[in-house]
């Protein structure tokens, strides 16, 4: 099963309260005017620019072994995780490029202001699509989906998956298709682009103590939290 | 109020007109444009940084400042000596080798500009030898350096050790920042610093600059 998914500009963009709460920052009467007058610039550029897209294949287990190659249990949570799953899919999403290059040219002009307001907008749209994707996911398992069914996607870059992880992933999953590429480093372009591994199955398949070799030395403990709003039924954990 | 206390309280409140304006006038009355620098724009961004430390204001009230500050500094600049703006340090900032988030990085930069030091900004995806390279064709006395993945965060100890090898530890001190990233791992890896944020990462900068 593969799915090339194009998302309304109602789906993808954020609501500026969401855009505020993701940097810590007061909802926006308390802002500098200047400021909340940034915001709604950003959501407009955002609305003017945006290609949100994405595209997610579902695999099965020996597949995503072979993508994680040597990426054993012991040393990433989602090697860890993926052998109790009911079901894998490989994901990608993306804001699309025009949206990345505004952000760059604006940094590169000196308007700091509107730059940094776009780039948090644009990244809260991808971990939206994030959140989108699953959905979908959610929807094309049919009857393999229950109220137990819990999917978190998992990305390379976190939790012991290296980013070099990507090249496999890529491979794979082809997401040139929606127009996201590696570069040497296996960074994504555009930018504001997310991609993993979407895992699905009872909340037991997702859990796991933080005594990897990295949990130490990680100050987020995000992982925590996202199990925890998985645990209370929500879905879209990132929001 | 005299005019570089008006051109700080501008910068404050992030009004880059003013600010443009006030410094123009500055000058014109003959206020010496090193003055209009340190004791308008600097000692601005000084306050902004010290309420931004407090929690009495927020991120987007420091970008508002700092880009009234890129605003008196384009007034200035014609009037400073031929080497341009004084530099209170030159720091070489940059993502690690692996990481593409840049907006943490960007806003240290941004601070640390505000504050009078000169930035050279390498991006992301920043290998070691392009921080240590750098660093030393720019005469920076620090390199800092930014990660967002725990996957990513190793790589600083890279540029640490590369610096051990060409014997510039002690020499070009480095400070690392990032959300997975803390004191106890910045102790780990031998790097001088770690800053919590971009307010932190100022004034860690200049205790490492002093201290040398």
């Amino acid at each position: 099963m593969r799915a090339i998914l194009r998302f309304t500009l109602a789906e993808s963009c954020p609501d500026p309260a969401e855009v505020l709460r993701s940097r810590d920052l007061p909802d926006a009467p308390d802002l500098p005017v200047r400021a909340r007058g940034a915001l709604e610039e950003a959501l407009a550029r955002f609305a003017d620019l945006s290609e949100p897209r994405a595209v997610f294949e579902e695999i099965p287990a020996t597949v995503f072994a072979s993508v994680l190659g040597d990426v054993d249990a012991d040393r990433s949570v989602v090697a860890h995780v993926f052998p109790r799953a009911d079901a894998l899919a490989l994901f990608a999403a993306t804001v699309g490029e025009p949206v990345c290059l505004e952000i760059r040219r604006l940094f590169a002009r000196g308007d700091i202001v509107l730059g940094y307001m776009l780039d948090t907008v644009a990244s809260v749209a991808a971990d939206r699509l994030s959140d989108l994707t699953t959905v979908r996911f959610r929807d094309a398992l049919g009857p393999r989906n229950s109220r137990r069914t819990r999917i978190l996607p998992y990305s390379p870059g976190y939790c012991g998956w290296p980013t070099t992880g990507q090249g496999a992933l890529f491979e794979q999953l082809q997401p040139g298709e929606i127009g996201i590429t590696l570069n040497d480093s296996c960074l994504m372009w555009p930018l504001k682009s997310i991609s993993g591994v979407l895992v699905a199955g009872p909340l037991a398949a997702h859990t796991f103590e933080t005594d990897f070799p990295f949990c130490d030395a990680c100050a987020t403990r995000e992982c925590r939290a996202r199990l925890a709003t998985a645990a209370a039924g929500d879905e879209l954990w990132t929001s | 109020m005299d005019i570089l206390k008006q051109i700080a309280e501008a910068l404050r409140q992030g009004e880059d007109e003013s600010v443009l304006t006030l410094a123009s006038q500055a000058l014109a009355s003959g206020i010496p444009p090193k003055s209009v620098l340190d004791d308008g724009l600097i000692a601005g961004m000084n306050v902004v940084g010290d309420q931004f430390r407090r929690r009495e204001i927020f991120l987007p009230d420091v970008l508002l400042a700092a880009r009234a500050m890129h605003a008196g500094l384009d007034v200035l600049k014609p009037h400073l000596s031929r080497n341009g703006v004084p530099s209170r340090g030159k720091v070489v900032l940059g993502s690690v080798r692996g990481d593409l988030h840049d907006i943490g990085k960007n806003l240290v930069a941004i601070m640390l500009q505000g504050a009078g030091f000169q930035v050279i900004d390498l991006g992301h995806d920043v290998s070691p030898e392009a921080f240590v390279d750098a660093a030393m064709d720019a005469g920076a006395s620090v390199i800092g350096m930014s990660a967002l993945l725990t996957t990513t965060m190793a790589r600083m100890k890279d540029v640490v050790e590369l610096l051990r090898q060409r014997g510039l530890a002690g020499t070009i001190r480095t400070i690392v920042g990032g959300a997975p990233v803390s004191a106890e791992f910045a102790r780990a890896i031998g790097a001088d610093d770690y800053a919590f944020d971009a307010a932190d990462a100022v004034e860690r900068v200049r205790g490492l600059i002093e201290a040398r």
